[in-house]
């Protein structure tokens, strides 16, 4: 019962815009009526070479687009969907997929290969579809190389679809045989050695086995090594991207080859074309990565050590691989400071650079400044920028003590060249470089600053002078602020920076008014400057900020009162909103922490206020997202006084609780309702109907971003303490919530890091709940009404004590959760804690703890507990 | 030219943006003041808790070094953790005891409205200590945090008889002066009661309270076998001209030591506090000019100070006020090190005020001060001590400020006494 939808699909891609909405609207309304009937439709359609291409083409995606989506919650609902079709529809829809494959369109084949792969990834983790891999390899044999190549990429979109453990080893092998084969130089047809190529890439995560086994692992990088060579560029360029993944997947199985491979990859950056270089270049730079997070492990104290050894090939390829790197230095592209997306040859080589760096350290520093000495001072403007570059690239890593010497003579030199180097190229990696040198050299955390009171000056007068640069110089010159600011953060009243301030803000104000301020990032960058620069403001400068505060809310008036923008426009006036409230947000906190401003500030409160609520009403999500964190930070700073404003606040309190898609704002407004409650403690109790409905939807809806969760759990907390024995009434809601989430986590088996911080961060926000809602009961004649809930509570604790994954946070709030209970409940709980043995370990456990907080707690539990059983 | 691959920074574009950067202080802040929060309320149980029946360390001398640290150490936190206190001992004790009793700051000028904010009454010369009781002991403690008694009360389960008003582990605090010539403890502010904080509360409130409260119990009847000390309240007046009257002048069961004023919307605050406020002079005191160690008054200003790394002498204020500073030669001769308190003593034709704030000029070094103290003067005393010397504020002076006061609005309310 296939349907014509040929003539829809055509119009769907129509120039005219009528037609086009028509035909869309057709389709969804076929999809509406019949699903079945249009999945067939559409498979059909794709497997028809009959067809115009274009119509096949779109037939796919849509095909494509209903098996699948980004947001997890739709792709399960998508998923779900498909599972339930009919065996037959599903069938057919299967077999006309699998016969594209032999159409001689290649655009067809390619469609329909992705939409198998999606069809695998909802079927293999069901056990359906078990034949599918069977019936790919047997068109290996195939000699249609068009069916062949389709297969390979099939098989390539199966295995990144399907997770590695839904495919048995028997299959796994069989599928990597046919791909290495596809791969083999034997392979006449460089469209089967390119998807081929292209599979392995894939299918690497499947290789777990087969990586472990000497033969078959020599066998893989052979071939890999050899497609390197390969006379087609697209197929080297596929080849080294699978040698960079085996770089990070399988980088304890490397020793063997990495003579060869860094002849392979040298070759390449030096002769090869660009996107070859490229990758081989990230091949050094992904085993840095590697090398990083091993040697980072060493130094953990925790640990002490890693799962995997490091195996120093960046220590041992040092002396070939730096003059390797130096040389793509020398090989800039024209203008490529003025393009924020460039990526050539140059840029990845210093980025790869800098990583050796951080790798081995100290080392690497004779090995550069020949190399420096020998080209700063060229006359061509390469060797200068290059030699600039290469300093800049190696300051993050070596020890302040080895870099200081060098930087000390260097300093004035790069202070000349800002000022008076003719190109801009030059001027812009040194702006940048100084501000490297300012970033990692300079500040509380380093032993000697290369940073003097005597200096100081002549390095602002030059920063300030170069934001007058070209906007690329310009906004590398803020940047550079923007970290010696930074070194003076928690300076105090001594900052050499204090009697600069007022300069410092008008320059910075004059930069983001030039015409040219959206260039190169420009105006962005002088907002976060400004931004540094008021954090670390004190007493004295205090004055100076506050005057920054009438300018920023008049720019911010402007962009409120703005009206009849073209879309740019519009673009451009959110971008600059945004940056003035993330500048409010800034002064505010800064204000609000040193006593002598605070009340000077409090004068702007309304006003900001005013301005703030206005700002609501774009519909931009940074936009909001940073209004938000302004008034979170008002409201602190204001305390109670800030009641005043809830009125009018509160409806965008509730829309922001209420925006699921930018769950960021969603996130930002729960902490902001954290803010309200310790701002106005119990004068919050009126709206807390409204936002404890809310944050109870919230919670129920699987829609919501999970990230958002453990934040609301910990709200819960923070409106209890605020509201105390008022909180009874939400007690019916919120503690089966808790409850039910607390069994799910308690008992949660993480498969991977990532599900265990989620798991760890979800319990604490539970614990946390749990804490505020006992803390606000206390001393209450309601007390009563908690009693119930403790035999949970200290189940929830035994359970997770049990599991052995608790991490720190989770165990220090556990204890407090402890303490609070028989703190609160006294009597009524003292026998039930005593009986609860895993309470009793995890305290003696925690009470010679390295952590002192952990020890901390474990005290302040002990004791509470030893009063109510004694009690 | 293609863009970078998805997981490869380029180098020269930064790691992170003040966005996020923003976003992370704020999450960092909210996590911070969460702990904040429920720290303080643990807090009240905690420190009663770990002070209460069990034979608590008495302050013991240890050697110099290590009260160096220790004051270094609590220095740089301005709101010790309640937990933390159950461990101190010695010098330790004292400075986080301290930290609780709401230090009054000293008056020297007037504060305006006077008469509409503030409380006053008469300070009876004593030892300030804290008082608790919890589970059938009272304990006070002075400010150094030393145990003063140790002794039954008819406070609430300030005694092992049966009292039927609530679980024996809820405990009350009382701030008071323990006037040694009659024995009895007179209380100037209730900081808890029968385990319901009064932080929190103004001083309106609070006085209202223990006025209230503080007879229901027999805490003010004469000493028996079960309730060891006497405790009295203070008759507190609003500090209009009545009230100032009659508390500098007025008849009182004890000996006087200056006045104290109370603002009344102001909540107990732990440290030092300006809605709190000592005055004295020669009528109303025997020690308006401060003694050195010997007792008696020395012909120059004397003040305690503390030596800091910088070799600069600073304030117990929060932050510390520099007032001068010592050589490092000196400090090397006289064997101080950083934290000790040194007395010194002020030229004084050489101190002046220079804008409001106080220039000591040349300080000579008299001495380390006496080892039971364990603060240095506050800027205000030091003020005061000089006005003291040279143009004392005077009683007149405060009556013309409320008179001042009082004639720009003569809607003034009649003289309220609180009943005491």
């Amino acid at each position: 019962m296939a349907l014509e939808v040929t003539q829809i699909l055509l119009n769907a891609q129509s120039i005219d815009a009528a037609t086009r909405n028509h035909a869309e609207e057709s389709l969804k309304q076929i999809q509406e009526q019949n699903l079945s009937a249009f999945l067939l439709s559409l498979s059909a359609e794709l497997a028809n070479n009959n067809k115009p291409i274009e119509s096949r083409k779109l037939a796919g995606l849509i095909l494509k687009n209903a098996l699948d989506a980004k947001e997890l919650h739709r792709k399960n609902d998508l998923a779900q969907r498909w599972l339930s079709l009919d065996l037959a529809t599903k069938t057919q829809i299967k077999t006309s997929l699998l016969q594209t494959f032999s159409s001689p369109v290649s655009d067809a084949r390619s469609t329909a290969a992705q939409v198998i792969a999606k069809v695998a990834g909802i079927e293999l983790p069901h056990n359906q579809w078990p034949e599918l891999i069977g019936s790919l390899l047997s068109n290996i044999h195939q000699v249609e190389t068009h069916v062949k190549q389709a297969t390979l990429e099939t098989l390539g979109y199966v295995c990144e679809e399907v997770d590695p453990q839904v495919v048995d080893q028997e299959q796994v092998n069989r599928i990597l045989t046919a791909v290495v084969q596809g791969m083999n130089a034997t392979e006449t047809s460089s469209d089967v050695r390119l998807a081929a190529t292209r599979a392995l890439y894939n299918a690497l995560g499947f290789a777990q086995a087969n990586f472990t086994n000497d033969m078959e692992r020599d066998y893989i990088m052979r071939v890999v090594c050899e497609a390197t060579q390969s006379s087609d560029v697209k197929i080297r360029q596929a080849a080294f991207e699978c040698l960079v993944a085996i770089s990070s997947t399988y980088y304890e199985k490397l020793a063997p080859y990495m003579q060869d491979i860094f002849n392979i990859t040298s070759k390449a950056v030096r002769e090869d074309e660009e996107p070859v270089a490229l990758q081989a270049i990230e091949f050094w730079s992904s085993i840095c990565d590697e090398e990083i997070d091993i040697l980072d492990d060493y130094r953990s104290e925790y640990t002490g050590d890693s799962d995997v050894p490091c195996f120093y090939f960046i220590k041992q390829a040092l002396p070939a691989l730096v003059p390797m790197l130096l040389e793509t230095l020398l090989k800039q592209e024209e203008d490529q400071d003025q393009d924020e997306g460039a990526w050539n040859i140059a840029m990845a080589g210093g980025t790869c650079l800098g990583l050796v760096a951080r790798t081995v350290g100290d080392e690497i520093v004779p090995l550069v400044m020949p190399f420096i000495e020998e080209n700063i001072s060229k006359p061509d403007w390469r060797g200068r920028e290059a030699a600039t570059y290469a300093f800049g690239s190696i300051l993050d890593g070596p020890s302040p003590g080895k870099l200081a010497p060098i930087v000390n003579v260097a300093l004035n030199f790069m202070l000349a060249a800002l000022s008076r180097d003719p190109n801009n190229h030059v001027k812009d990696t040194t702006a940048w470089t100084l501000g490297r040198i300012f970033e990692f050299l300079h500040g509380a955390a380093v032993e000697t600053s290369v940073i003097t009171q005597e200096n100081c000056q002549q390095i602002l007068t030059v920063l300030l002078q170069s934001m007058k640069d070209v906007p690329n110089v310009a906004e590398k010159a803020c940047g550079a602020l923007y970290f010696l600011a930074q070194g003076y953060e928690d300076e105090g009243s001594v900052s050499p920076l204090t009697p600069f301030f007022q300069d410092i803000f008008q320059m910075l104000l004059f930069v983001t008014h030039r015409e040219d301020a959206t260039e190169s990032n420009l105006r962005t960058s002088a907002y976060e400057a400004l931004n540094e620069v008021v954090r670390c403001s004190n007493d004295e400068t205090a004055p100076i900020v506050m005057q920054l505060i009438p300018v920023i809310m008049l720019e911010l008036h402007q962009t409120v009162e703005a009206q009849k923008l073209t879309s740019d426009e519009r673009d451009k006036q959110n971008d600059l909103q945004g940056l003035l409230c993330g500048c409010l947000q800034v002064i505010i906190q800064k204000m609000g922490s040193i006593e002598g401003s605070k009340y000077a500030f409090m004068q702007y409160a309304d006003q900001i206020m005013d301005l703030l609520l206005k700002v609501f009403a774009s519909r931009n999500a940074t936009v909001h997202e940073e209004a938000m964190l302004a008034i979170g930070a008002l409201a602190y700073t204001a305390g109670p006084n800030f009641a005043k404003y809830m009125p009018q606040f509160y409806q965008y309190l509730e829309m922001g609780l209420q925006n699921f898609e930018e769950y960021q704002i969603c996130a930002i407004t729960v902490g902001v309702v954290g803010d309200l409650c310790r701002a106005l403690e119990d004068k919050i109790l009126p709206y807390c109907d409204g936002i404890m409905t809310q944050l109870l939807k919230n919670l129920s809806s699987n829609q919501l971003h999970r990230s958002v969760k453990p934040p609301i759990f910990s709200c819960f907390g923070d409106i209890a303490l605020a509201i105390g024995e008022n909180f009874e009434k939400y007690l019916v809601y919120a503690m089966p919530m808790l409850q039910s989430a607390a069994e799910l986590s308690a008992h949660a088996v993480s498969q991977d890091d990532e599900m265990l911080e989620y798991t760890n961060q979800l319990r604490n926000g539970i614990l946390e709940a749990y804490s505020g809602i006992l803390q606000g009961f206390k001393s209450s004649p309601k007390t009563q009404a908690l009693v119930p809930y403790a035999a949970h509570v200290l189940q929830f604790i035994d359970t997770m004590y049990g599991g052995r994954e608790m991490d720190d946070a989770v165990m220090k709030s556990a204890l407090g959760v402890l303490g609070d209970l028989a703190d609160t409940l006294g009597s009524h709980v003292g026998p039930l804690i005593s009986q609860s043995s895993s309470s009793k370990d995890l305290i003696e456990e925690c009470m010679v703890y390295d952590d002192p907080l952990i020890r901390e707690s474990a005290e302040w539990a002990k004791l509470a507990i030893n009063r109510a059983v004694s009690g | 030219m293609a863009p970078p691959p998805d997981r490869r920074r380029p180098i020269k574009r930064a790691a992170i943006s003040d966005q996020q950067r923003r976003r992370e202080v704020a999450l960092r802040l909210q996590a911070d003041r969460r702990s904040d929060a429920q720290n303080r309320a643990r807090q009240l149980a905690s420190s009663v808790l770990s002070l209460g029946p069990e034979p608590a360390t008495e302050p013991e001398v240890e050697p110099e070094q290590e009260m160096s640290e220790a004051s270094g150490q609590l220095a740089g936190r301005s709101d010790l953790d309640p937990v933390r206190a159950a461990r101190l001992r010695g010098p330790e004790v004292r400075k986080w005891f301290a930290r609780q009793l709401m230090l009054p700051e000293w008056m020297v000028d007037v504060p305006p409205s006077l008469d509409r904010d503030w409380y006053v009454f008469t300070r009876p010369s004593g030892k300030r200590c804290f008082v608790v009781s919890s589970n059938g002991t009272t304990i006070s403690r002075l400010r150094n945090g030393s145990i003063l008694h140790r002794f039954p009360s008819n406070l609430p389960n300030g005694a092992r008889t049966k009292d039927v008003s609530g679980p024996a582990s809820s405990y009350s605090i009382l701030d008071c002066i323990f006037h040694e010539p009659d024995e009895t403890y007179y209380v100037i502010d209730m900081v808890c009661w029968r385990g319901y904080s009064l932080y929190d509360c103004t001083a309106e409130f609070r006085f209202f309270w223990l006025n209230s409260k503080l007879s229901e119990t027999g805490a003010s009847d004469s000493p028996s076998q079960y309730h060891r000390y006497r405790f009295n309240v203070v008759q507190i007046y609003e500090c209009n001209l009545a009230g100032l009257q009659a508390s500098y002048s007025g008849q009182v069961p004890y000996v006087k030591d200056g006045l104290l004023f109370f603002n009344k919307h102001a909540h107990y605050q732990a440290g030092n506090t300006p809605l709190a406020l000592v005055w004295k002079d020669n009528v109303c005191s025997q020690y308006v000019l401060d003694t050195d160690s010997k007792g008696q008054i020395p012909p120059q200003q004397q003040v305690v100070l503390e030596l800091q790394n910088d070799g600069n002498l600073t304030t117990s204020d929060d932050p510390p006020v520099a007032l001068g500073s010592l050589s490092r030669d000196l400090i090397a001769q006289s064997g101080l090190r950083v934290g000790n308190l040194v007395r010194v003593a002020i030229k004084d034709e050489r101190m002046r005020l220079v804008d409001g704030k106080l220039d000591l000029g040349e300080l000579q070094l008299v001495g380390k001060a006496n080892h039971s103290r364990a603060f240095a003067d506050t800027y205000s005393k030091v003020l005061f001590q000089h006005a003291a010397r040279h143009a004392p504020l005077r009683i007149e002076d405060l009556v013309a400020s409320i008179q001042s006061n009082s004639s720009m609005d003569n809607s003034q309310a009649l003289d309220v006494e609180m009943e005491g």
